[in-house]
């Protein structure tokens, strides 16, 4: 029968890939990263080299792990997953306390030892059980980045959302605008995530609000199009333009003087780090007192060769 | 003559005969029947060692499928009636916010925002439908549209209201709430308590719960899609609406000519598509006590997937609820058996590709055995 000869060749095609990934684990500790990041987000390779890194360095074994749509329920499922299939630690954000609290400190009741990275506070870490929170407190980023703006004279901008479901998104635009000291009213647009969109947008926006004294952006996935609109209206270099977060393109206009800076919160340290403190935790016992704000740190066109070398791999 | 005529019920050259073989092999279930037990098998080899297959790992796995079969259910009967929904995935979100809107903003009583919610969601399902219908286009545009109108008013309505597009709190929310346990609660918490003292499934090692079983109980959810897929398998196979939904999807010109309420039957299964996704997003909204603006992404494909890889064609008029419910097991083993045998979770993309074309390519033969189309 045909059909059988069908079944036995499934079989062949399901087990080759499951066999190759089987014999490839290494020896050692193994943790989970997850993220909350869809799969299109070009920002979490630096995350994805950073646990590279860390674990060839530690010997250890790492594995991300994320929602391929970004929808934080199946995020939480994740960690479940993650949690039943005993490893030694979990790395994960959390990006939204409700949905992910839950499954957080089941794991760490399950004798999974969890550390904080990127999205979520110091004070959420601590009450879902979490070792230590590394990161950049995301309203305080945005805070401090609306103060310089403020000293540089800005008093109106647009926040470009390309992720406006996430909270710690809007958090950014709002502590922006309350460190410069307005309402966030409507200067914050959900662009999506489509790069010309996003450029038409912008350009619509600014468009019908000449008066917009500053642009912020909240990382290369809107920065980019933001860039290309600036070049096309003839607003680059002229208009104050802020962004979260580094990427090639970003580093270019720091250098070029279209973008005025980028806020680093050094996602390589949010990888590495917790790799390389839970190791050393398991081997040795040995953990830092305190959290590790991993930033903001304000990257101008000052001291750029090291950051525009990485740009997107290590920065 | 004669004895012709007493032999002709033993013989009747009117029924085709038919081997038990080629009886077993037209059965829609077959291909997902043959899917679950590789899969299981598969799985059972490479990651049977790796806590896919301890009380946690099960539950995981168990709570995605279960979350599939909910919506393969609505889209299995809607598909078997010859429609398709897409606006599935969109509805879980707006569902879910619209919970989360009554209860939170509005402050109503949980069971209130409940209710409204269905009755809402139903009514949406009911719209599309008679769209559908009366004006003769393909549901999959119709529904096309609700994808983004509802995912629209589901991003443009939390922002509006509460400038952020998390509701959360819905948790405490529910507390005591008779409706809400339905959806949120977990049930047979004693016998779990007692294999975890017995130490058949692990116990909490530290924290408060310590002591405790990891697993405490078989969520609503689950209970809601094993309902939802007897509901439909009864529904389909012992009853005459059950007749009506094949004959619809079938050939619905010589339905209606047969007196087959063909109209009616379609809006009919809209809405239940409608309510499944309702169910979907109230179990979620309950289990974590937040509604957000991206959820159920792409959730109306994998519920299509799902019942395609049940063995039910796309073409409408035939199908089996089991199907679905074991496509959608074995959606959700896939998914996450992936993770626990160690294979990048890129690939899994790669594997649901593979066992679609493979199940699609299953299902043209069937089909095929049965028209005697060559």
């Amino acid at each position: 029968m045909s059909l059988t000869k069908k079944l036995a060749l499934a079989v062949a095609v399901f087990a080759a890939p499951v066999l190759t990934a089987a014999t490839a684990s290494a020896e050692g500790e193994r943790y989970v990263l997850v993220s909350h990041a869809p799969d299109s987000d070009s920002w979490w390779n630096t995350i994805k080299n950073g646990i590279a890194l860390a674990g060839e360095q530690m010997n250890v074994e790492v594995e991300y792990r994320n929602p391929p749509t970004g929808d934080l329920a199946d995020m939480a499922r994740i960690i479940e997953q993650a949690a039943a299939s005993s490893p030694n630690g979990i790395i994960t954000t959390l990006a939204d306390y409700d949905v992910l609290s839950g499954p957080i400190k089941a794991a760490v009741e399950s004798g999974v030892d969890v550390i904080i990275m990127n999205s979520g506070t110091p004070d959420q870490a601590r009450e879902v059980g979490a070792l230590m929170y590394v990161g950049q407190p995301e309203y305080d980023a945005g805070f401090a980045a609306g103060l310089r703006a403020k000293g540089d004279g800005i008093g109106s901008f647009l926040c470009v959302n390309h992720y406006i479901s996430s909270p710690a998104s809007t958090e950014r635009c709002q502590g922006f605008a309350d460190g410069l000291g307005v309402d966030l009213g409507n200067q914050m647009i959900d662009s999506g995530q489509d790069p010309a969109e996003i450029k038409n947008r912008v350009l619509a926006y600014l468009n019908s609000n000449p008066d917009t004294d500053a642009v912020l952006t909240l990382g290369p996935t809107s920065a980019d199009p933001t860039l290309l609109a600036l070049d096309e209206n003839g607003m680059a270099g002229d208009i104050y333009f802020g962004t979260f977060d580094l990427g090639t393109n970003i580093v270019e206009g720091i250098k070029a003087g279209t973008i005025n800076w980028g806020i680093d919160q050094q996602p390589f340290l949010q990888a590495y780090l917790p790799v390389v403190v839970m190791t050393n935790y398991h081997r040795y016992g040995v953990l830092p007192g305190n959290n590790i704000n991993s930033g903001p740190g304000f990257v101008t066109a000052d001291g750029l060769e090291m950051v525009e070398k990485f740009a997107g791999e290590y920065r | 003559m004669m004895s012709n005529t007493a032999d002709a019920p033993a013989s009747d050259e009117r029924i085709k005969q038919t081997s038990a073989l080629r009886k077993a092999l037209i059965r829609p279930e077959l291909g997902g029947i043959c899917g679950t037990v590789i899969v299981f098998v598969l799985f059972a080899i490479f990651a049977g060692d790796s806590g896919m297959f301890n009380s946690q790992g099960v539950l995981n796995w168990s709570v995605v499928s279960a979350q599939f079969m909910i919506i393969a259910v609505g889209a299995c009967l809607l598909m078997i009636a010859g429609e398709f929904d897409l606006s599935v995935g969109s509805m879980i979100g707006f569902a879910g916010m619209m919970i989360a809107i009554f209860s939170i903003t509005l402050e109503w009583p949980v069971w209130q925002a409940i209710i409204v919610t269905f009755v809402l969601c139903t009514a949406i399902g009911a719209l599309n439908g008679i769209i559908v219908v009366r004006t003769g286009l393909p549901s999959f545009i119709v529904t096309l549209a609700f994808l983004f109108i509802l995912r629209g008013f589901t991003i443009y309505l939390p922002q509006l209201i509460e400038r952020k597009t998390i509701i959360g709190g819905i948790d405490k929310a529910a507390e005591g709430d008779w409706l809400a346990v339905l959806f949120g609660g977990k049930i047979l918490g004693g016998l779990f308590t007692w294999l975890g003292d017995a130490g058949i499934i692990a116990v909490f090692e530290r924290g408060n719960r310590a002591g405790q079983p990891v697993v405490d109980g078989i969520p609503m959810l689950i209970i809601w899609a094993l309902v939802l897929v007897a509901f439909g398998h009864i529904l389909l196979t012992r009853t005459q609406f059950g007749n009506w939904i094949f004959a619809s999807g079938g050939d619905a010109e010589s339905a209606r000519n047969s007196g087959v309420p063909v109209n009616r039957v379609k809006v009919l299964m809209f809405m239940f598509t409608a309510f499944c996704a309702c169910v979907f997003a109230t179990c979620q909204v309950m289990e974590f006590g937040s509604a957000g603006a991206d959820r159920g992404l792409l959730k109306e494909f994998e519920a299509i997937i799902a019942v395609v890889i049940g063995g039910a064609l796309l073409t409408g008029g035939y199908g089996s609820v089991i199907g679905a419910a074991l496509g959608a097991l074995i959606f959700g083993v896939v998914q996450q058996g992936l993770f626990f045998a160690n294979v990048e979770s890129s690939l899994f993309r790669v594997f649901l590709g593979v066992i679609l074309l493979f199940a699609v390519v299953l299902n043209t033969y069937i089909r095929r055995m049965i028209t005697g189309e060559r």
